[in-house]
């Protein structure tokens, strides 16, 4: 089937980020964290697999992931799992239909309800948080 | 099963895995983070059989919420009978995998067979 | 009165002309029975200040190349046939004014997401048959033609829950706009989803367990994930973002 059969964007449409407010991006965004995280959660379970190796072998293990390189591997997690929560927060309660707003009757110039202050807060929100606690963790891991 | 109850348990895995995972985050902020990741310490921890069994449940949570993301994100990429079906055991296949091995750590550790 | 009788007025032209500017327009031009090559074709027009892309695409098909094909009807956003896509952001032809695109190139490009038949027409068969899969029309036993029954009253605060989403034109905008729909052909789509909770909320209907059934699927309700631009594009503030979350809140159990 070529393109213009079904003329879908593909992907290059759904990343696509941009032209549609804040409420694109999160999505984007957690799409792309969430699988970062998959991706991190199945090596840590590899990476702590190694305390059967004994101490030698933990110690080996530790030689790798408790370096700079390493620490900001752990960062970059932490603000993924830090945004993936806060902005899951908020999309699990807009998917039961809270803070969407409630169905009038629309008057031009039809700003929709359903994307209100609430929810670009809640996003620049988790932003936030996910950079804070970036920063600490980092403080945390250099710092020691 | 229907997408409602997956969805369900999708979320309700979210919202337990949020609190069960600060809690082992906590773990190693309390004690220092680098000496917190020492062999000892780390043994101490998986022997104090709570917490094992609290890492064991973190475990499972997120291997169903991670490998049903992915699940989600893949059939949206692509459709197609055999490619669904192929997605979907192939994801509830690597959730066993996963818990399966993270499973014999942690038993193995708390047993102290190590 | 006769026309004697009243005053003639001093007539002073106090009319100001919009200065003709030109503009560029890209149309994208496609014709699968000649060749399965797309191309951009330039054209330049004159506009005023409230020339429309459909004024300019008409005045394209006047002057310049008339094979360009193009649906439009009522030119002022109640039938949504001349859906497009503008600079990159499907919208309504006759409801975007040139003036307000502040570009001096303007790309016209026929909506994604929708197989297209010629240059910026497409097909719209996919659409309709997700819409009829919800059964878009009141579910309900009793019949006001059954004799000895009276209308079905509606209070002003009942119509007020779904009088918005009745106001969907079928222009396809958010179904062209939507994440999942640009990778996923069996997603159901916003206008279907949004159009089940206009009837779901609507108190004559009787159908709602019905819909949610055919919506709890794998390529269902649970596919929309929220990103909003459904609604950011909708020309008729029918926010169907807002009816989809609403709606799946009655199977997530955060409504009855």
């Amino acid at each position: 089937m070529t393109k213009v059969d079904e003329n879908k964007e593909g992907i290059k449409g759904m990343a696509n980020p941009t032209r549609y407010g804040i409420e694109r991006f999160a999505y984007l965004l957690m799409r792309l964290t969430g699988l970062g995280l998959l991706a991190y959660f199945v090596a840590h379970i590899y990476e702590t697999s190694n305390i059967l190796r004994g101490k030698v072998g933990w110690q080996e293990f530790l030689a790798i992931t408790q370096t700079p390189e390493g620490h900001i591997i752990l960062a970059i997690v932490i603000g993924m799992s830090v945004f993936h929560t806060v902005n899951g927060i908020r999309v699990m309660l807009g998917h039961g239909g809270i803070g969407v707003g409630k169905p009038a009757r629309p008057d031009y110039p039809y700003v929709p309800q359903s994307q209100n202050a609430k929810h670009k807060i809640a996003i620049y929100s988790s932003i936030v948080l996910a950079a804070l606690a970036m920063m600490y963790g980092l403080a945390v891991m250099f710092g020691e | 099963m229907r997408e409602s109850v997956i969805m369900k348990i999708h979320y309700g895995t979210a919202l337990a895995s949020v609190a069960l995972v600060a809690v082992h985050i906590l773990f190693r902020l309390t004690q220092g983070f680098a000496e917190s990741l020492q062999y000892e310490s780390v043994i101490a921890n998986y022997e104090f059989l709570p917490y094992a069994g609290m890492l064991e449940i973190i475990l499972i949570l997120l291997s169903i919420h991670g490998f049903n993301g992915l699940r989600v994100i893949l059939l949206e990429l692509k459709q197609g009978p055999t490619f669904e079906k192929s997605v979907t055991y192939g994801c509830i296949a690597a959730m066993a995998l996963i818990i399966l091995y993270g499973s014999r750590t942690i038993f193995m550790t708390s047993m102290g067979m190590v | 009165m006769t026309s004697e009788s009243l005053p003639i007025s001093k007539e002073e032209s106090r009319i100001i002309v919009s200065p003709t500017k030109t503009i560029t327009l890209r149309i994208f031009r496609y014709n699968p029975k000649i060749n399965n090559e797309s191309k951009f074709d330039e054209f330049k027009i004159p506009y005023q200040r409230w020339t429309t892309v459909l004024d300019a695409i008409l005045e394209v098909k006047k002057h310049l190349d008339h094979s360009v094909a193009v649906r439009y009807s009522c030119r002022q956003a109640s039938c949504g046939s001349c859906g497009m896509k503008i600079n990159g952001r499907p919208a309504l032809a006759c409801f975007t004014k040139i003036s307000e695109l502040n570009s001096d190139v303007i790309t016209i490009e026929p909506m994604n997401n929708f197989p297209i038949i010629r240059d910026l027409a497409v097909g719209f068969e996919r659409m309709f048959s997700t819409h009829k899969k919800i059964k878009p029309y009141i579910i309900n036993e009793v019949s006001e033609i059954n004799p000895g029954t009276k209308e079905f009253l509606q209070t002003p605060e009942d119509v007020e829950k779904y009088i918005q989403f009745s106001g969907c034109i079928k222009c396809g905008l958010c179904n062209s706009v939507c994440p999942t729909m640009a990778t996923d052909s069996s997603f159901v789509g916003p206008q279907a989803l949004a159009q089940a909770y206009r009837y779901v909320a609507d108190n004559r209907d009787k159908g709602k367990d019905e819909r949610l059934k055919i919506i709890d699927d794998s390529h269902g309700i649970f596919r929309c994930h929220f990103a909003g631009s459904c609604s950011q594009v909708c020309p008729k503030g029918v926010d169907p973002a807002m009816g989809i979350q609403l709606l799946r809140g009655y199977l997530l159990g955060f409504r009855d």
